[in-house]
C-alpha cells in the first residue's frame, strides 16, 4: 500500500493567525498615529526620525542574528513594532542617530540579550526611551510645534495653567511624534480592539485606576476637564493602547491584567503629580513590566471544578 | 439562542456542510471484519473463540474480563480467521478477532425482551453491559460501569450529549433527527434506572431542527427536557456539558455521579434502547465519512469490524491523495497511518484532508500572547505548562494543575505561535498520572 498519510497528535487544525499577522496587526493600528504625527510636525521633518528608528530597529535585529547565528526573525514584524513604538516616543527634533542608538538600545540590549522575541522582560520602545531619556535630557524633553518651542500642555497643565483640552484630543500640541493625537491612536486602538488583537483588561484598568488616583490626589476634585486634560496629555493614551498591552511584558492571567493595568494607573498618577517630570507613563509602564513575574505567581487562575469555573 | 455555556472555548470552522444534510446510508462489509478486543477502556475482552469456528451474528466473540471491561459481538455471520495483531484507527497495534463474512448475516437467537417495567434495576444493567455498550462519542468507557454508581438515588441528571462540538462530525445529529423515537426510549430506559432523575437533552444550538424535533418527541415524557446550549467547542466535553447544564463544577479527581450526573452519548444511548427494548448486541454504529478530500462526503450505518476503507470507497473515494486522515474529529481525534483499520465502537468518524495544516504550520517562539489562557475551559496555563513539560519538571506541572487538563487541544489551536501545547502538556500529564498511581 502506498499510504504516506501524516501522523501527528491532535488536534489537526490550526487557527489562521500567526505571530505575524498580529503584529502587523500592531503596526497597522499604530499608522493613524504614526501618519498624524509625521503631517503634524511636517515643518521638523519628523517623518525622517520614523523610518531611521523603525528601520536601524529592524535591521539590528537581523545584524544580531545574523552573527549570532540565530534563525532570522525580522519577518515577524516584532522588531518593526519596536522602532516604530520607539520613533513615535520620540520628539520631532530629535537627532536621527540619537534615534537610531536608541533603536540598536531596544533590539540588541533590551530584547536579544535575554533571549530575543518571547524574552524580554520590559518593553523594548519603552526601555529605550528611557536609555534616551536618561543619555540626552535636553534633547529628549525639547518640544516644537509650529516653529515655537516651549513645554507640553502637560507640564503646563502641572504649573497650574489652563490647557486647550479640543488641541489635545485633535493632537494640535507639543508632544513626541506619535503622541499627541487622541483620535488617531483610538482610530488604532479600535481597530486592534476589533481585530481581537488587543482586549480592553489592560487599558481599561489603567485608565479608570488612573483617573480614580488622580480626582483623589490631584486637588481639583472630579474636575472633568482637569481629567480629560490629563487623559489626553502626554503618552498614557499611546502608552495604554499600544505598550501596556504588549503581550510579551504583561501578564498571561486575566486577573493578572486587572492588577498590572491598576499598577501602571496608579504609578502614573503617583509620577505625573507628585514626580518631578510631568510626563510619567514610560517610568509607570517598565516598572510594572518588572513586577510582572510577581503579579503572574499570585494570579494562577483556580482550574474548572476548583472554583475557577465561574 | 442558547445561552447556557462555560468558560473559554473556540470557535472553528465547524465542516459540517460536507455531510450534515445526507440521511444516513446502510453498507454492508465486503472484506473481512476486524474486531479488536480493545476497543473501550479498561482491560481488554476475552476472546471466546478460535480459529476456524463458525459464529452467527450477534454472538459474543470476547467476553469481559472484567469490571471495567466489555464484550464484542460478531456483526456479520462466518468463520473466525483467527486472532491477529492488526491496527486499530488510533495507529496502535493490537489484538483482534479477524472474521470472514459468509454473507448470510444469519443471526443469533436475540435474547427474550421483557417489558420495561417488569425489569428489575440489575437486569437492565445487566443487559446494557452484555450487550458490550460503552461511550461511543470517543472515550469508551464502559456504559454499564456509569449505570453503577455507589448510590443511584443521588443521581439527579441524565444528559443525553446531544452536542457533537467536535467540527466536520454528523453521525449524532443525523441520529437525532432519523431515529429520535429510539434516542428517547434509550433515555427512558435510563430514567427507569434512577428514579431521581431528569433527563435532559443538551443541544447546540446550531442543531435547530434537532431541537424541534426532540421537543416534539417528549412532549409526552414529564421527567424530559431539552437543554439548548450555545455552539462552542468543547461544549460536549464531559465537564464542561455537565457545568453548563447543572452548573455544577467537577474536576480531574471527580465523576459525573459526583455532580448528580451520568453523561451518555446520543450513539450510546440509541444501543442502550437496542439492547433494552430489542434485545439485540451492540454491532452497528453510524460513521461520518468527511473532509475536503472526500468525494462525497455523509452519514454511513456501518457494521463494526468493517475497514474504513470500505467506507472511503462506499463515499466515492479521495479526490486526490489526501496527507491526513483522521479518526474521530479534528480537534480531538486521531491521525491514522492507514485507512485499512476497522471501525470500532468509538469511531465517529473518517475524515481526509488535502493538506496537513499542521505539517505546514512552523512553531515559533511564544509571545505570551494569552490566547491559550483565555480560551481554556480547564481555566489553566497551558502556555506555562507547557514550558513546565518540555522542562520535565513534574512537580511544578502538577503544583499548576496541569492533571486538570482534558486535552481538548483548544490551546493549539488558537496559538499564534503555533506551539504544541497540547501535545507538550499530554504526555506530561500521562508521564505524571502514570508515577501518581505508582505512588
Amino acid at each position: 500500500m502506498n499510504e504516506n498519510y501524516n501522523v501527528s497528535s491532535s488536534p489537526h487544525i490550526r487557527d489562521r493567525i500567526t505571530s505575524s499577522n498580529l503584529m502587523l496587526m500592531v503596526v497597522i493600528g499604530l499608522l493613524p498615529a504614526t501618519l498624524f504625527g509625521i503631517w503634524n510636525f511636517r515643518h521638523e521633518n519628523a517623518w525622517i526620525l520614523v523610518v531611521v528608528t523603525t528601520a536601524a530597529a529592524v535591521l539590528s535585529e537581523y545584524i544580531y542574528e545574523k552573527l549570532m547565528h540565530k534563525p532570522i526573525t525580522i519577518n515577524d514584524f516584532s522588531a518593526a513594532v519596536t522602532g516604530l513604538l520607539l520613533a513615535l516616543n520620540l520628539p520631532p527634533t530629535l537627532p536621527w542617530w540619537m534615534g537610531t542608538l536608541g533603536a540598536v538600545f531596544a533590539i540588541v540590549v533590551v530584547k536579544q540579550l535575554f533571549g530575543g522575541l518571547g524574552q524580554n522582560f520590559m518593553n523594548p520602545a519603552l526601555a529605550a526611551r528611557c536609555f534616551l531619556l536618561i543619555c540626552f535630557a535636553g534633547r529628549m524633553t525639547y518640544f516644537v510645534y509650529d516653529g515655537v518651542t516651549g513645554p507640553t500642555p502637560l507640564a503646563e497643565l502641572k504649573a497650574g495653567e489652563v490647557v486647550n483640552t479640543m488641541d489635545m484630543l485633535v493632537g494640535n500640541i507639543r508632544g513626541t511624534i506619535g503622541e499627541t493625537s487622541v483620535i488617531a491612536i483610538m482610530i488604532g486602538a479600535m481597530f486592534l480592539i476589533l481585530m481581537g488583537v488587543i482586549d480592553l483588561r489592560i487599558p481599561g484598568s489603567y485608565i479608570v485606576s488612573f483617573v480614580v488616583f488622580i480626582v483623589i490626589f490631584g486637588g481639583h476634585g472630579f474636575d472633568p476637564q482637569y481629567i480629560t486634560a490629563h487623559l489626553c496629555g502626554g503618552g498614557l493614551m499611546l502608552g495604554a493602547w499600544f505598550m501596556a498591552t504588549d503581550y510579551v511584558t504583561s501578564p498571561i492571567t486575566s486577573s493578572g491584567k486587572i492588577i498590572y493595568g491598576v499598577c501602571m494607573g496608579l504609578l502614573t498618577g503617583l509620577f505625573r503629580l507628585f514626580g518631578g517630570s510631568a510626563e510619567g507613563v514610560s517610568y509607570a509602564i517598565i516598572i510594572s513590566n518588572l513586577l510582572v513575574p510577581l503579579i503572574e505567581k499570585i494570579t494562577i487562575p483556580k482550574p474548572f471544578g476548583k472554583g475557577g469555573e465561574k | 439562542m442558547g445561552f447556557l455555556t462555560f468558560k473559554g472555548g473556540i470557535h472553528p470552522d465547524d465542516g459540517k456542510r460536507f455531510s450534515k444534510d445526507q440521511p444516513v446510508q446502510a453498507i454492508l462489509p465486503k472484506g473481512d471484519l476486524t474486531y479488536p478486543l480493545s476497543q473501550h477502556i479498561g482491560a481488554p475482552a476475552q476472546p471466546l473463540v478460535k480459529k476456524g469456528d463458525h459464529v452467527l451474528k450477534g454472538q459474543m466473540i470476547a467476553s469481559a474480563s472484567g469490571f471495567v471491561s466489555a464484550p464484542v459481538h460478531a456483526s456479520v455471520s462466518g468463520i473466525v480467521k483467527g486472532l491477529e495483531q492488526r491496527f486499530s484507527p488510533a495507529g496502535t497495534k493490537g489484538e483482534c478477532i479477524v472474521i470472514e463474512n459468509d454473507g448470510e448475516y444469519r443471526e443469533a437467537e436475540h435474547e427474550t425482551v421483557k417489558p420495561l417495567g417488569e425489569m428489575s434495576r440489575d437486569e437492565i444493567v445487566e443487559k446494557i453491559g452484555n450487550s458490550g455498550i460503552v461511550g461511543m462519542g470517543g472515550a469508551g468507557f464502559p456504559t454499564r460501569v456509569k449505570l453503577s454508581p455507589k448510590e443511584p438515588e443521588k443521581i439527579d441528571h441524565i444528559i443525553a450529549n446531544c452536542a457533537e462540538c467536535e467540527p466536520y462530525i454528523t453521525s449524532d445529529y443525523r441520529r437525532i433527527l432519523e431515529n429520535t423515537e429510539e434516542l428517547v426510549s434509550g433515555m427512558r430506559v435510563l430514567l427507569s434506572l434512577f428514579p431521581n432523575a431528569e433527563g435532559i437533552f443538551a443541544v447546540e444550538d446550531n442543531k435547530k431542527d434537532c431541537i424541534d424535533k426532540l421537543k416534539s418527541a417528549i412532549s409526552v415524557e414529564p421527567r424530559m427536557r431539552v437543554a439548548v446550549l450555545m455552539t462552542k467547542y468543547p461544549q460536549g466535553a464531559e465537564r464542561q456539558l455537565i457545568y453548563t447544564v447543572t452548573k455544577k463544577a467537577i474536576n480531574s479527581s471527580m465523576l459525573p455521579a459526583d455532580a448528580g450526573c451520568i453523561v451518555d452519548n446520543v450513539e450510546t444511548l440509541i444501543g442502550i434502547h437496542h439492547a433494552v427494548i430489542e434485545g439485540k448486541p451492540l454491532t452497528e454504529r453510524i460513521v461520518t465519512v468527511s473532509g475536503d478530500d472526500i468525494v462525497s462526503p455523509g452519514n454511513f450505518k456501518v457494521l463494526l469490524g468493517t475497514s474504513h476503507q470500505e467506507l472511503i470507497d462506499a463515499a466515492g473515494g479521495f479526490i486526490t491523495q489526501p496527507q491526513k486522515l483522521i479518526s474521530g474529529g479534528p480537534m480531538m481525534g486521531f491521525a491514522m497511518v492507514t485507512a485499512d483499520a476497522p471501525v470500532t465502537k468509538t469511531s465517529s468518524s473518517i475524515l481526509a484532508f488535502k493538506e496537513d495544516i499542521v505539517a505546514k504550520s512552523r512553531e515559533t517562539a511564544c509571545i505570551n500572547c494569552s490566547r491559550c489562557v483565555d480560551v481554556c475551559p480547564s481555566r489553566i496555563v497551558p502556555a506555562r505548562l507547557a514550558d513546565l513539560a518540555l522542562r520535565h519538571d513534574e512537580d511544578g506541572f502538577v503544583a499548576m494543575n496541569g492533571l486538570e487538563c482534558v486535552e481538548c487541544g483548544s490551546c493549539s489551536y488558537v496559538c499564534p505561535a503555533k506551539r504544541l501545547l497540547k501535545q507538550a502538556i499530554g504526555s506530561m500529564r500521562k508521564t505524571a498520572l502514570a508515577n501518581k498511581k505508582r505512588k
